[in-house]
Parts: C-alpha cells; sequence; structure tokens
C-alpha cells in the first residue's frame, strides 16, 4: 500500500511540473528558445505571491490576479525587448542572455528575500486532505494543482488548435517567412507567446511556492525538473509534457520511498534512461505546440 | 609558420597564418611566462602566488568554454561537472591512490576525460538550449552521486592530505608551478587545436554547416574532441582549485556558478578568439577583487554587463581591442597577403572572429 501511495502522491506532483514546464514547452514550440531563466521566473511569481499575502492579508489564489497579469506583462517586455534582439544575433545569443537574466534574477532575489527558506501561507488548506483508501490521503492543495495542471495543459492546446491566434502561432513556429507572407508579424506572435509562457510561469510559481518551501536558488532545480518533463514527454508535444511531468513525480517519489534522501537523483536517472533509448521523448508530438 | 603561393592573373597573393604581432605576441608570452615562473623566489609572496592560482584556474576555465562555445558551438551549462571530477579525482588519486599530489593531476586528469567521454553519448543527443540544460542536468547527476560516496566524504566533503610532508611556502610554491604550467598547456593545446585541421573544420562548420558536412568534416566526431578536451581541461582547473584551497566541497565545486564565471569570462573578454578568454579572465579577477563588498549584487551587475555585451558587443572586449579581428596575437586562421605590400591583409579568412 506503502507504493500504491507513493505512485498517487507521484502523479499529483506530476501536475505541478506540468504545470511548470507547459510555458517552457510553449516557447520552445513557438520560437525553438529555451528560457534558460524560465525556473528564476517562478520563483520570482512565488516571492510575489508571498509578499502580497503577507503585506496586503489578501487570500492566496487573489493573489494569482495580480501576479499572472504583472508576469504576462513582463514576458511581453522581455520578448519585445532583450529577447527578440537576442534572436535576431548569434545563435548562441539567447541561451546567453537568458542564462544572464536567471543570474540577474537569482542574485536579485538574494538581496531583497536572503537566503532562507519561505512559503505562502494558505492557512487550513495547507493540511487539509480527502481520504481515498484507509492507507491513502491525498492533499487538498496538491490535488487542486494537479487539477489547474491538467487544465492548463489542456487549455493551451485548445488555444493552439482553435483560436486564430493559436494557429498564427503554429504557423509562425512551422515557417516563420511564409507565415510573414500571410500578414503575421513574428514580433507580436513571439511576444504573445512568450507573455502567455510567463504568465503561466506566474500561475505555477505561486502553486510552487505554496507547495513547498522556496528560496532564491530554487530556480535552478525549477528549471531542470521542468525540462525533464518537457524532454521525457517528447518535444513539442503538450500532452506529452504533461505525462513527462507525471512520470518524472511518480520516479521521484516512489524512488524516494525505496531510495530516501535519493528520489530527485532517480528523477533524473529516468530522464536520462528516457534520453539515452527514446531520445524523442515517450510521446512525441501529435498536434505541434 | 606556413605560408604557400597563389597566383592569379592580376598579382600574386600569399596566404599567411602567422604576423608580425603574432611573433611578438608569442616573445612576450614567452618572457611573461619566464617572469612568473622565477616570481617566487623574487617578487611574489605565497598570497600572491596563491591568488595568481585562482587567476589561471580562471583563465583555464574561460579557454576551455569558449572551446565548447566558441569554437564548436556548444553552450554547457554543465561544465561544472568536470571541475567536480577534477578535484574530488585529484584528492582520491593523491591520498586514496597514493600517487601523490604531482602525479595526481594528470590522473584527475584521465578521469575528467574518461566521464566526458562517456556522458558525450548523452549530451549529444540534445542540441543548443536544451543541450544546455541536458548538461547541467548531467552535473547534478554525477554531483548527487558523489555525495553518496562514502570514501569522498559523502555530502561534507573532504581535505587533501598529500600536501602535509610539504613546508607551505614549498606546497603553495609548488602548486603555483603547476598552475602556470597548466595554464600554459591549456592555452596552448586550444591554440594548436584550432590551428589544426579540427579547427579548420570547425570554422566551416560555423560558417555553413552543410557545405562542410559535404566536404567531409565530421560533425558528431569533431564535436566529442572538443568536448573531450574541454571536460579534461575542466576537470585540470577542478585538479587546481582542489590544490589551492586542500578542500573539497560538493556544493562549491560543483555549483553552477562555476559555469557562470566561465560565460563571463567569455562574453566579457571575447568569444571564438584565443585571446578574449586570457583577457576576460584577467577582468573578472580584477572586478572580483574590486567588488567583493557588494555582494549578490556583484552578479547582477556582471549579469547586465554580460547581456548587453551579448546584444551590443559580441566581440567583447578583445574585439575592441583588436579592431574586430584585424589584429591577432594567437591567429587561427589563414590570411590572404598581397605581395607589393605584405603587412596589410587584402582579404581576411580569419577564424578569430565569430560570425
Amino acid at each position: 500500500m506503502q507504493w500504491a501511495n507513493a505512485v498517487v502522491q507521484g502523479v499529483i506532483l506530476g501536475g505541478l511540473y506540468a504545470l511548470l514546464a507547459a510555458g517552457l514547452s510553449l516557447m520552445f514550440g513557438v520560437m525553438r528558445l529555451v528560457n534558460l531563466a524560465h525556473g528564476a521566473l517562478a520563483i520570482v511569481a512565488a516571492y510575489m505571491g508571498m509578499v502580497l499575502v503577507n503585506e496586503t492579508g489578501i487570500p492566496p489564489f487573489a493573489t494569482l490576479l495580480i501576479v499572472v497579469p504583472v508576469m504576462a506583462l513582463a514576458g511581453w517586455i522581455l520578448q519585445r525587448t532583450l529577447l527578440n534582439t537576442a534572436l535576431n544575433r548569434q545563435a548562441l545569443a539567447p541561451i546567453l542572455v537568458t542564462f544572464g537574466l536567471a543570474v540577474i534574477l537569482q542574485n536579485l532575489m538574494l538581496e531583497l528575500f536572503t537566503a532562507d527558506n519561505q512559503s505562502i501561507d494558505v492557512g487550513s488548506l495547507a493540511g487539509a486532505s480527502i481520504q481515498i483508501t484507509p492507507n491513502i490521503a491525498v492533499g487538498v492543495f496538491p490535488l487542486l494543482t494537479f487539477v489547474v495542471g491538467v487544465a492548463v495543459i489542456a487549455g493551451l492546446q485548445l488555444y493552439l488548435a482553435k483560436t486564430t491566434t493559436g494557429r498564427a502561432m503554429r504557423a509562425t513556429s512551422d515557417d516563420r517567412e511564409a507565415a510573414q507572407l500571410m500578414g503575421i508579424d513574428h514580433r507580436n506572435i513571439y511576444a504573445l507567446a512568450t507573455a502567455i509562457a510567463v504568465g503561466l510561469v506566474g500561475l505555477a510559481g505561486v502553486f510552487l511556492g505554496v507547495r513547498t518551501q522556496f528560496n532564491p536558488t530554487f530556480g535552478d532545480v525549477t528549471l531542470i525538473f521542468a525540462f525533464e518533463a518537457v524532454i521525457i514527454g517528447g518535444l513539442g508535444s503538450l500532452w506529452g509534457t504533461l505525462w513527462g511531468g507525471i512520470i518524472l513525480g511518480v520516479a521521484q517519489v516512489v524512488g524516494a520511498q525505496a531510495f530516501p534522501s535519493s528520489g530527485v537523483l532517480l528523477g533524473h536517472i529516468v530522464f536520462l534512461l528516457v534520453l539515452a533509448f527514446r531520445p524523442t521523448g515517450l510521446f512525441p508530438k501529435v498536434v505541434n505546440g | 609558420m606556413t605560408s604557400a603561393s597563389v597566383t592569379s592573373a592580376s598579382s600574386t597573393v600569399k596566404v599567411r597564418r602567422s604576423t608580425m604581432a603574432s611573433y611578438i605576441a608569442l616573445a612576450v608570452s614567452i618572457v611573461v611566462v619566464i617572469a612568473l615562473a622565477i616570481g617566487p623566489f623574487a617578487f611574489l609572496t605565497k598570497g600572491n602566488q596563491q591568488n595568481l592560482v585562482t587567476l589561471f584556474i580562471y583563465i583555464i576555465m574561460g579557454t576551455m568554454w569558449n572551446l565548447l562555445a566558441g569554437y564548436a558551438g556548444m553552450v554547457s551549462i554543465g561544465q561544472q561537472a568536470f571541475i567536480g571530477v577534477g578535484a574530488y579525482g585529484v584528492v582520491y588519486a593523491a591520498d586514496q591512490m597514493g600517487v601523490g599530489p604531482i602525479a595526481a593531476i594528470p590522473v584527475a586528469l584521465v578521469i575528467a576525460g574518461v566521464i566526458g567521454y562517456l556522458v558525450s553519448f548523452l549530451a549529444f543527443r540534445l542540441s543548443g538550449g536544451y543541450f544546455a540544460i541536458g548538461t547541467w542536468v548531467i552535473a547534478e547527476v554525477i554531483k548527487l552521486v558523489t555525495t553518496q560516496i562514502q570514501t569522498l566524504g559523502a555530502g561534507s566533503g573532504i581535505s587533501l592530505t598529500a600536501f602535509s610532508g610539504y613546508k607551505p611556502a614549498l606546497r603553495i610554491a609548488t602548486v603555483y608551478w603547476m598552475g602556470l604550467a597548466s595554464v600554459v598547456i591549456a592555452v596552448a593545446v586550444t591554440y594548436l587545436l584550432m590551428r589544426s585541421r579540427l579547427g579548420t573544420g570547425f570554422t566551416a562548420l560555423r560558417d555553413d554547416p552543410t557545405a562542410a558536412a559535404t566536404l567531409g568534416v565530421n560533425v558528431t566526431r569533431s564535436k566529442r574532441i572538443i568536448w573531450v578536451a574541454a571536460a579534461m581541461g575542466c576537470g585540470l582547473a577542478g585538479a587546481l582549485l582542489a590544490e589551492n584551497t586542500l578542500r573539497v566541497q560538493p556544493d562549491s565545486v560543483f555549483s553552477v556558478q562555476l559555469t557562470a564565471t566561465m560565460l563571463f569570462i567569455v562574453v566579457i573578454g571575447g568569444i571564438g578568439t584565443i585571446e578574449g578568454p586570457i583577457l576576460g579572465a584577467i577582468v573578472y579577477f580584477a572586478l572580483e577583487h574590486f567588488l567583493v563588498d557588494l555582494g549578490a549584487w556583484y552578479l547582477v551587475i556582471l549579469g547586465i554587463v554580460a547581456i548587453i555585451m551579448v546584444l551590443f558587443l559580441p566581440q567583447g572586449l578583445w574585439g575592441l581591442i583588436s579592431g574586430r579581428g584585424r589584429i591577432s596575437l594567437f591567429p587561427t586562421g589563414y590570411r590572404l597577403m598581397s605581395n607589393q605590400a605584405s603587412t596589410t591583409p587584402v582579404a581576411n579568412a580569419s577564424a578569430d572572429t565569430t560570425a
């Protein structure tokens, strides 16, 4: 029963990883840009949520109404200023610029908030759980995170498949010049994609901040876990990213059950095994996203 | 050093590799290295020597990261893996295999090279930005595995004891001389590697991968040679780091901050040249000393400077000094010289500047 419980907890943790990975997957899908500041941005959002809860006393979920739009706007500005410029420079520029940005954000947070662990207080919700079987209990908040993760992936998939701007994004991803000939300004599409991605990072960051303790250096593992979810699932596939997150979550929790203190390592090993034997990921892309 | 005559209808053109500047640079380098080598007898205190070893480590780190990113187009965020392997390797070889602190360095180098070779098969499944994070994951795995090994001190690290019979002055000077020899070898090997057929292949790859592959440049094999060379170079830097500080801790020798340092050195100095990372390391080393009181703000400032340089001064400080590659102290490319005025290049096919 312990193992069944570990699997259930792992699946639920995977929802958080998928939520964290959605933005990374989207930005890579649309403009082949790997945002190395992705994890640092999630932690920025977590601190934003924490400060809002602590200073204004508004309910933690209400902070999303501020954090998500602010992060989305920041993403839009980031793309219109730094990243569009970087994409026009040599091939290494976007990687170097986003890594530099990650270093800047992490050290700014260290100066502002110190290296102490923090978390966002959600009161009684933090400890609430639902008893599924006598041996398996699922925390209400982790379950909510999982549901939000699935909803975000589904919503993003629908958005890319059904809406005009979603189609424009896929068109730009497939062939930028041809999309331009059809009247699509790729700079706007890129800015919109980054706004959505960073807005989602904001959402994910607040959930992360409620679920676990965090400090400014947590951006590193956040980026790594999100990346592993994307690669395990298969590049360019959003549903794959959800599955990738779930597999990573299960590997970590079941791994920690088998070898305490090695859960993260076993997650990495599963990732490396996928890389070795199925480098296109377990769920290669069906619809471009 | 090599020169061949090409006769065309109108005038004779010579292909040259070395220039007057490069001969002078070589001579000055030799003088500087000799001066540094006799330094411990004459003008360098123990503190100076230890600081200079840090500078040597920075030069090696920058040179290796530049070899990867500047010449082979591979941005690795996982080079700290090999710093850590080199640091642990030297302690293991010196203390537990008992080969002594000097012979331990080549042993650590070989360990780093072997691990680099093995992980290349995983890392090379990814490219671009995902290659960058993939190398980072590999570094994390190596760190997490290291912290599980009890004989390597597990999570708390390990001290180097092989120097216990040495007097401090001799120990510090020994490490200093090994550091000096290492930096000379690392830069020289990189220079020769980039002047070789391999380096020419990379110039071709960078300029046009399809054309280069068509002409028979074996992309994966070339990249793997560079990757293993850079792993060994970073292992060397890690070995020197362990011998300079006598203490190895997993969280510091496997810190991603080390790769951030390499990136700053290369971006500030100038990517894709031999001179750039040397200049960058000196600038970084100096900035670190002057801005030490700023704490984390120092890295914020460096990050901003690095982004500005990537976007608006991609050739770095060396690019400014050399006039965008017109002067090259360590030329790796070929220049076409007109015979009438053999000091002015008529065309510059230099490999010293990134496209």
